[in-house]
């Protein structure tokens, strides 16, 4: 790896947050900005965290890597490509500069999330800068850790809200050695009622996604397991899996391509196939559909709360102002208080995640 | 003991008093008063630390939780949840001027729904109970802690607990779905949902593990995995410690996550042998016990490759379970370890650090230094695959300055595991125990975090006061006695 330009920017970032909590001004953090689509409208200065990166430690036997927020998402997969090792939860880049920070503060997963975990199950522990420009760390590079509340994995999922993700540590595993993706034709609701049958029983199964009637089913793990699983599954073997799963990730998928507003709706994988207009694609064994096409948000949302889920406008809405299912009033006060505890001014993605922090 | 929980809030309150304005809330007889009731809630699985609380209660409905938390904040009277009192770091311990809140008589598994493989539950119902219930449905709830006949969900979310198989499986963070909170406001929240994330913060994360400090647990959605189609255990034997210390990585370096991994040494073989008959060698320095799940083959494939590897990293014996029956054996030996050292010593202290896997070998040697500095007698058990060390000291506290001296070591021990890059505490939490050693672990500014995220919680500090984060004046006190590595950890606090 290329290590010269790999330098520690932590306290430069540092002064640059307690500069702008002193004079209160917004910061939009950046890393590789592959995900500025994402989320409410960003507002307040770019601060780049890009030039942050390298990995900081990687021992393959102690199945942890240890890397700034700024490092490349493929320079890291290709870092524990090189050991056999790999993210479990397969994060999606949507774009070439993805950066580690940036995967980590979406928790985006990719199609392995229902089957080994998401982002934030494998976070195990991270140095932030919080909004009084205090650089602080949490966790650690152990497996085990339960000394101080779970800081790290509340970074997940906060959209840089609550902190500047400097450095992340993370779980990391062998990759399978063997995998194959099985294709078969069915309705809806059956490809729905195969992967919940499917998740009840022990199958090395490592990914599920419907589209256009087919129901593609990823194998991975021993190359016996694998082989043997195929045979008592049947089905027809998909020739290019690396490319299918890639384009699924990735959103390259023909399905992602139209500029039509995408939705993102996560729930109860037991719901039935949901009575709305516009094309599908289900994945984790039917917890995550995408649907294309112009919705009435209310019905959608309730419908979706209905089967203990939520719906996130994730791409392409006309509006970029109720991204997110809105919180109940007591939850909402919670997400306000904590914002208040890690950024008291609110100088840090302000407004990003929803418009009242 | 050395260091006695703080005394509580300026205010003292009157016994008989909080009893009434609580008899508006709950049935008269879910209130404990007397002394000889409250003597069973006294201590939590660390008998050390003990202290009446004012009053225990027993609610039975959510509505009765809401409405006590909401009385108590309005009288600024301290509440400390409890589960079953199997924590080990005096998380439970109560407050001498609160009350304590029992979650023992929610104890009904309210929903088992295989079709989506997830159980209701309430935070009492116990561990194994959940397991039990699943089981006919093919189904277990997977972290399986060693105290799992007796200690609550509840307690498992509030501790994070972990277990044998969280190597391969994962913590408690990992496999629950939702939960209902009652904050200190009387508020009730559902945090978490049914699908595989949720919008907003990640609160289910910061709330599992957060030592009944953030609001009471009273409802737990829990995620059942399926029984493996086929499970075998792996009893390797070592003349050296070290050895199979090394054995450990060199598994896991192979591609092969086991779902269990465990380690024990000579005196708790030893121990465990002559309590539960498990058929463990004897003689050995220590034991691997290594457990592989999944399909027929893959299991076939992965216990030759682990004999291949503890051969060659030199196991005097390598023995694989001949049926479920030697393979039960097996377990019940390690799971029942603690109780069969608690035999050889009048009392025994349970240390719960993790570090990083490589560094087993040297810690267990350093351990073994100290053990004979201190004169006191060490039993290591412990989750050999997540790198979670249980080195249980065995001493005599009848004997005046044993308890002391083994404190300083304990205190010792988790220093190191800080210094060589762990942590104080894998999964049994900080409680009272390990306040001091959180000073060691966390500069001022994240102890400063960790209360303003406890603020937002629970600004007046009425749940669970004095556990889990010390404060600032408490770090710069024990500094001022014990100054580490030459350098005072909190210079930016005045000292007096
Ligand atoms: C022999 C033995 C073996 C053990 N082995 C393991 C092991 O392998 N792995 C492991 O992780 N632990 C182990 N433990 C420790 C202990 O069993 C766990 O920490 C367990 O999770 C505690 O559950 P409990 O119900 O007994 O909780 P308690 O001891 O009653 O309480 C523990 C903490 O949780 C809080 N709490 C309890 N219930 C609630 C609630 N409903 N809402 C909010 N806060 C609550 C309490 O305030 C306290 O801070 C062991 C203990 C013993 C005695």
């Amino acid at each position: 790896m290329d290590n010269t330009d790999n330098t520690d920017h932590s306290q430069q970032l540092a002064e640059q947050i307690a500069e702008a909590a002193a004079s209160g001004r917004a910061l939009c953090i950046q890393g590789g900005n592959s995900k500025a689509f994402y989320g409410r409208l960003p507002q307040g200065e770019p601060l780049s965290v890009a030039a942050h990166r390298g990995v900081v430690s990687y021992d393959p036997t102690e199945l942890v890597i240890t890397a700034r927020a700024g490092t490349p998402l493929k320079e890291l997969v290709a870092t524990l490509r090189a050991e056999n090792q790999m993210l479990p939860f397969e994060p999606p880049g949507y774009g070439e500069n993805a950066t580690l920070g940036g995967s980590i503060a979406c928790n985006f997963s990719g199609p392995r999330r229902a089957y080994a975990g998401a982002a934030r199950d494998f976070v195990l522990g991270t140095r932030v800068i919080n909004g009084r420009g205090e650089q602080l760390r949490f966790g650690g590079e152990v497996m085990k850790n339960v000394a101080g509340y779970d800081a790290s994995r509340l970074m997940c999922g906060a959209l840089g809200t609550l902190g500047l993700i400097l450095e992340v540590s993370l779980k990391v595993l062998p990759l399978p050695e063997a995998q194959a993706s099985l294709v078969f034709e069915l309705d809806p609701a059956s490809a729905l009622a195969r992967m919940q049958a499917l998740a009840r029983q022990p199958w090395p199964l490592s990914a599920s996604c419907y589209l256009d009637g087919r129901l593609h089913l990823r194998l991975s793990g021993t190359a016996g397991g694998v082989s043997a699983a195929r045979q008592k599954l049947g089905g027809e073997l998909l020739a290019d899996d690396e490319g299918f799963w890639a384009a699924i990730r990735e959103h390259h998928d023909g399905f992602f391509a139209e500029p039509a507003p995408l939705w993102r709706i996560s729930l109860d994988a037991a719901a039935p196939p949901l009575p709305l207009a516009g094309e599908s694609i289900y994945e984790w064994g039917g917890a995550l559909r995408w649907l294309r096409g112009e919705q009435d948000m209310q019905a959608l949302r309730a419908l979706a709360q209905q089967y203990g889920g939520h719906a996130t406008l994730f791409r392409h809405g006309a509006s970029r102002e109720h991204v997110f299912q809105p919180l109940s009033p007591g939850l909402l006060a919670l997400h306000r208080q904590l914002k208040q505890a890690f950024d008291p001014v609110g100088i840090l993605n302000p407004g990003r995640l929803y418009s009242e922090f | 003991m050395s260091h006695p929980p703080a005394a509580g809030k300026a205010v003292t309150h009157d016994r008989a008093a909080l009893r009434q304005a609580l008899a508006a809330i709950l049935p008269t007889e879910l209130i404990l008063s007397e002394e000889e009731d409250l003597r069973p809630y006294e201590c939590d699985g660390l008998s050390v630390y003990r202290q009446l609380p004012l009053l225990v209660l027993l609610p039975e409905t959510i509505e009765q939780v809401q409405g006590v938390l909401r009385l108590c904040q309005r009288l600024g009277v301290s509440v400390v949840a409890r589960g079953a009192g199997t924590g080990l770091s005096g998380g439970a311990l109560p407050d001498a001027n609160g009350v304590l809140l029992s979650l023992a008589k929610f104890n009904r598994i309210l929903e088992m729904d295989p079709q989506r493989g997830i159980a209701r539950v309430q935070p009492g119902v116990r561990n194994l109970a959940i397991s039990e219930a699943a089981r006919p449905h093919g189904l277990y709830y997977a972290p399986d802690p060693s105290s799992q006949i007796a200690c609550s969900i509840g307690g498992n979310v509030a501790e994070n607990a972990g277990g044998v198989h969280c190597l391969k499986y994962g913590l408690t963070v990992h496999n629950i779905q939702q939960i209902k909170l009652v904050t200190i406001d009387g508020e009730l929240h559902e945090i978490g949902g049914l699908g595989l994330d949720v919008p907003g913060y990640d609160l289910l994360a910061l709330l599992t593990g957060s030592e009944g400090m953030l609001g009471v647990i009273v409802e737990v959605t829990v995620k059942l995995l399926s029984l493996p189609e086929r499970v075998q255990v792996l009893l390797a034997a070592f003349d050296d410690v070290a050895r199979a210390g090394a054995a450990v990585g060199a598994i896991i370096s192979a591609g092969v996550i086991p779902a269990g991994l465990e380690m024990m040494d000579k005196p708790a073989i030893q121990a465990a042998e002559a309590y539960a008959h498990a058929g463990y060698p004897v003689d050995a320095e220590a034991i691997l016990l290594c457990e592989v799940d999944g399909t027929n083959e893959e299991v076939s494939e992965h216990v030759r490759t682990v004999r291949g590897i503890l051969l060659q990293g030199g196991a005097i014996e390598v023995r694989t379970a001949r049926d479920e029956q030697e393979r039960l054996d097996f377990w019940k030996g390690r799971k029942s370890a603690f109780p069969a050292v608690g035999r050889l010593s009048p009392d025994y202290y349970c240390m719960d650090g993790t570090i990083p896997r490589r560094r087993l070998p040297e810690v267990l040697q350093a351990i073994s230094a100290m053990s004979q500095e201190y004169g006191l007698q060490v039993a290591n058990v412990f989750h050999a695959g997540d790198g979670n060390l249980h080195p249980l000291i065995l001493f005599d506290a009848n004997r005046p300055g044993e308890l002391d001296r083994t404190e300083e070591f304990g205190g010792r021990i988790l220093e190191l595991c800080v210094q060589v890059g762990g942590t104080i505490t894998g999964e049994h939490g900080v409680g009272m125990e390990k306040i001091n050693q959180m000073c060691s672990q966390f500069a001022s500014a994240e102890l400063q975090q960790f209360h303003a995220i406890k603020a937002a919680f629970d600004p007046d500090a009425l749940l669970n006061p004095g556990k889990a984060v010390p404060t600032l004046h408490r770090c710069a006190e024990l500094g001022a006695m014990h100054v580490h590595h030459g350098q005072l950890p909190h210079p930016d606090i005045e000292r007096f």
